[in-house]
């Protein structure tokens, strides 16, 4: 019973990191229709900007500023305006091929321009453990999970109690009709690219200090992201943020009960079983597209 | 006219041979895990190949000759390596040098051994060597040398009578994990887990709740160096308090500056290790440091003393001759009185395995403490 509460702390820790990614891959599929297959390079980049930073002399803060201000600019603005914009007028398919093009690209680069081999990343949450529930548990572990929730608590209260979130939904779910009663669509896109790229530089910056910073770390993350939007319901923010949380603990549980070799195959199988009796997700409504 | 073109010809031909016996670089091949989840490996031993080829080239070389070494990325996949062997096989180098994953000197041994070509490699896997390829030697310890003096240590020091052990899925961790529990079982010692991981895992929670389920008296960590710096800080952030012992992977130098305070405590047996005291090891670390501004592992020692073992081979056989060049280090002592690049006195047994004096180490504030020195056994 024990390690069952240590397998269920350290998987929704985890999975609260895939949640965050998930929400991106959502938002963008929704305002945009992109799937973004370099999703997990987005979360790798980030540690890479923000040691950048560090090794030219500047201390963990501002560096974490920085990173973010980087990652909204590349991962946000520069992604949308130099890949997606002249991709997405062929379609969906191509664009998807030149995310996939991409993530290859932003690997090498990484292994070029930095290193090859894993760099160590500061924590942000201190060192430390805490009692809960009679048990010993990592205070790093804790605050990932909060910080993660606290986000997307945010996200949502954002998308659905504010204007913007308002005129994001209706860009969501139908453009032209969100055009004509004057919302800005255009800009509405552009901010769900500049909030994935946050969710990113943020889900970066929790999971490397674990994880360790190296060019293909993004594999791991993207792969899980992907599976916990769809499995959670690719065309709902709650979904995704289920979806997530779902991974990270049946990662965890297949790990210990299973096996460390099937692990990667158990969400594999959640996703064929959801797509086979559900297939709009979990959480996800079938012919609706909102966010 | 034609006199002319027999004389031209024949200048250029005693220029070539001219060149030939007094100057053409001796030709290296290697192949490294230069990225992928070895290139920590692949890298430092890169490196110190690259250090030690300056330093003899800088001294006129080896019997007048420059040495000159080509790299290729084995990209940490035995298929790649494969790959990337027979085509170094086919420019026909002196030696063929790496790789340093036992999987990738697995696949790619048996195309030296058939080209005639020396290999010296990186590769720890006890199989290697027992196969009876003669053209396969090693640059450090196997793991029927290392794993014996590991479960000593357990035993006697640690009195430990149950343990986890937690090992990487691939040739290198399987060796090892094979030898270590026949050497358990000679002292009664109770396997608690046996954990198997994957290579390039990136979380190690579910393991490290499975040794604490266990709840064992210490726990054997056999990953390679990245896996190792993760389930270490894992171990830290789930608060596992019981010894933890490994091997090399495990207290190497690049572990610890991966896995910083988690570190601390973790022993090992290394049979290189840039701690050792020992001053020539001193004086090479603070010129690799130099060079390249960071501390190497002991990767970057296998590296630098593969080179060396070329340079004494060869000036041992008095020539440059690649298909004698195995017969000659089979048997071969080189004392470090005579070549100091070989830092420490070394034996080449039949098989190309290795007998030099070892450490036991603990890392203590980030740093590798030598707590024991091993003598060579010959």
């Amino acid at each position: 019973m024990s390690n069952l509460l240590d397998l269920l702390v350290a998987g929704l820790a985890t999975g609260a990191i895939y949640a965050l990614v998930a929400v991106g891959f959502t938002l963008l599929w929704q305002t945009s229709q992109t799937i973004n297959f370099a999703q997990g390079e987005f979360v790798m980049l980030p540690a890479f900007l923000m040691l950048a930073v560090m090794h030219a002399g500047a201390p963990f803060w501002l560096a974490i500023i920085l990173g973010i201000l980087l990652s909204l600019l590349l991962l946000g603005l520069g992604f949308k305006l130099l890949l997606v914009d002249p991709m997405l007028r062929h379609g969906v398919l191509p664009l998807a091929i030149a995310t996939m093009a991409l993530a290859i690209g932003m690997k090498e680069a990484v292994k070029q321009f930095f290193s090859a081999e894993a760099s160590p990343f500061p924590s942000i949450v201190p060192a430390g453990d805490v009692w809960v529930l009679g048990r010993v548990v990592s205070l790093q572990s804790l605050g990932v999970l909060a910080l993660a929730i606290a986000v997307v608590i945010g996200l949502t209260a954002l998308l659905n109690r504010t204007s913007i979130g308002h005129q994001m939904q209706a860009t969501a779910q139908n453009p032209t009709v969100a055009r004509i009663i004057g919302v800005p669509v255009e800009r509405m896109i552009l901010l769900t690219f500049l909030i994935n790229a946050f969710l990113v530089a943020l889900a970066s910056l929790l999971i490397t200090p674990i994880y360790l910073a190296k060019f293909s770390s993004g594999e791991v993350l993207g792969q899980a992201a992907f599976i916990a939007a769809i499995v959670g319901g690719f065309n709902q923010v709650r979904g995704a943020i289920a979806g997530g949380l779902l991974i990270g603990v049946v990662d965890n549980l297949a790990a210990a009960y299973v096996s460390t070799q099937y692990r990667a195959a158990v969400p594999l199988i959640l996703l064929i079983v959801i797509i086979l009796f559900r297939p709009q997700g979990l959480l996800g409504r079938p012919e609706e597209r909102t966010v | 006219m034609r006199s002319g073109i027999f004389a031209g010809l024949l200048l250029a031909t005693v220029s070539a041979a001219t060149a030939l016996a007094q100057g053409a670089p001796i030709k290296l091949a290697d192949v490294a895990e230069l990225s992928g989840g070895g290139a920590t490996v692949g890298n430092n031993w890169k490196n110190g190949i690259d250090l030690a080829i300056e330093e003899i080239n800088a001294k006129g070389g080896v019997l007048g000759r420059k040495l000159e070494v080509t790299h290729a990325d084995s990209q940490s996949n035995p298929g790649v390596a494969r790959a990337q062997v027979q085509k170094a096989l086919d420019n026909e180098p002196y030696v063929l040098l790496g790789p340093g994953y036992s999987g990738s000197v697995k696949v790619t041994s048996p195309l030296a051994a058939e080209a005639g070509i020396t290999q010296i490699m990186g590769g720890e896997a006890a199989e290697l060597t027992q196969g009876g390829n003669k053209f396969l030697f090693r640059t450090s310890f196997g793991q029927q040398s290392s794993m014996p003096k590991v479960a000593k240590y357990i035993n006697d020091e640690l009195k430990a009578k149950s343990v986890a052990i937690v090992w990487v899925n691939n040739d290198f961790g399987k060796g090892g994990r094979d030898v270590i529990s026949k050497e358990f079982a000679k002292y009664n010692i109770k396997v608690a887990a046996d954990l198997s991981t994957e290579a390039g895992q990136a979380d190690f929670a579910a393991d490290v709740s499975k040794i604490k389920a266990a709840a064992p008296d210490a726990a054997f960590i056999y990953l390679n160096e990245e896996e190792s710096a993760r389930i270490l800080k894992e171990l830290k952030r789930q608060a596992v308090a019981v010894p933890l012992v490994g091997e090399t992977t495990l207290v190497g130098q690049k572990v610890v500056e991966l896995a910083g305070d988690a570190a601390n405590g973790a022993r090992g047996h290394v049979g290189l290790t840039t701690d050792a005291p020992v001053d020539l090891v001193k004086a090479f670390r603070e010129k690799f440091v130099k060079k390249y501004n960071y501390v190497p592992d002991h990767n970057g020692l296998k590296g630098y003393l593969a080179i060396y073992m070329v340079k004494a081979t060869t000036e041992k056989m008095g020539k440059v001759d690649a298909k004698k060049f195995a017969d000659t280090l089979h048997g071969l002592t080189i004392k470090a009185a005579s070549e100091p690049g070989i830092l420490m006195d070394v034996t080449f047994d039949e098989k190309g395995d290795i007998d030099r004096q070892g450490f036991l180490v603990e890392i203590v504030e980030g740093k590798q403490v030598v707590k024991q020195v091993l003598p060579k056994l010959n």
